[in-house]
């Protein structure tokens, strides 16, 4: 028990804390970096609370993809990044007066609530025992089931997103030789091939 | 103090949440910060679902957060697609001037 408490501090504070680096971090390099440590910091949280799957997921989605394409986007832009911290300190009281007080409500909200009585009759799905059923196999039970639906959407989502990256960022540009495979089917013989009659001892 | 339930795990969404809230104040100029400060908001989301469903013994919530993980991936994606097209078009990310692109 002390050592699931001290766990959890431990990764909840290097995640508060790496979110913080995040926002206010001069390098984006570094925020991107910082981002990844709070994503592990939360698989970490997910796995102590017993939701494996979703931590492995984390560490593969967020860390393995959302964040490296960060990096690679960070890097790719020629941005001169000082310029964009112009007006740090401008936005510094209204951002931080909105955010103590969301942060307010939320923590009001956290001190007041009780689980509504019949909460527990209004579960979808129970939860099956940890030692009998694995939280992947149980979460692929469901979602293969009751949500497979849902899941295919979730796939075409996926799919459309994955479509419009391309179609945005696809260019074409003037110079660049590229493969053009029905000019190379076109091609005929006579286009390119000339045949002469070479005259004995002169040359061409 | 050492034993770690719901609460816990609210309060640490809700200052997640209430970072991401201030970093998109502060960076308002770097829109990749913006996107990355999005990025954490929907950690502290899914954080709150995860907590909520172990919390019910129901799992339904991690379904859920699955699926808030697929938009956000997919939010990413488009949200840095369309940056690095501005950027190309303009040669720069200031969002001040996104403003110019209509009409």
């Amino acid at each position: 028990m002390v050592f699931q408490a001290l766990a959890f501090y431990l990764f909840a504070l290097v995640a508060v804390g790496a979110a913080v680096m995040v926002i206010s971090s001069r390098n984006p390099v570094h925020a991107v970096l910082f981002l990844i440590l709070a994503f592990f910091n939360a698989a970490a949280l997910f796995i102590l609370i017993g939701a494996e799957f979703l931590g492995m997921i984390l560490v593969v989605v967020y860390v393995g993809a959302v964040a490296v394409m960060f990096l690679f986007v960070v890097m790719m832009l020629d941005i001169n990044f000082a310029e964009l911290r112009q007006g740090f300190l401008r936005y510094l009281p209204i951002g931080a007066v909105v955010g103590l007080v969301l942060l307010a409500e939320l923590l009001i909200v956290l001190g007041g609530w009780t689980v509504a009585p019949d909460a527990v009759a209004s579960i979808g799905a129970p939860m099956p025992a940890a030692d009998e059923v694995t939280n992947t196999r149980a979460l692929g039970q469901l979602l293969y089931t009751h949500y497979v639906f849902l899941f295919q959407g979730a796939g075409v989502i996926l799919l459309i997103a994955m479509i419009g990256a391309i179609v945005l960022t696809l260019r074409r540009r003037e110079g660049a030789r590229r493969q053009d495979i029905a000019a190379q089917v076109a091609r005929r013989p006579a286009d390119t091939v000339e045949v002469r009659k070479v005259p004995t001892g002169r040359g061409i | 103090m050492f034993s770690i339930g719901l609460p816990h795990y609210l309060s640490l969404a809700a200052i997640l949440f209430a970072i991401g809230i201030f970093g998109i104040f502060l960076n308002r100029k770097n829109i990749i910060v913006v996107l990355m400060a999005v990025e954490l908001m929907l950690l502290a989301v899914n954080i709150n679902l995860v907590a909520f469903s172990v919390h019910l013994g129901d799992m339904v919530g991690q379904v859920f957060a699955m699926f808030i993980l697929t938009v956000a991936a997919a939010e990413a994606a488009i949200g840095l697609a369309i940056l690095v097209v501005y950027f190309r078009n303009r040669g720069s990310i200031a969002v001040e001037d996104v403003n110019l692109m209509k009409g």
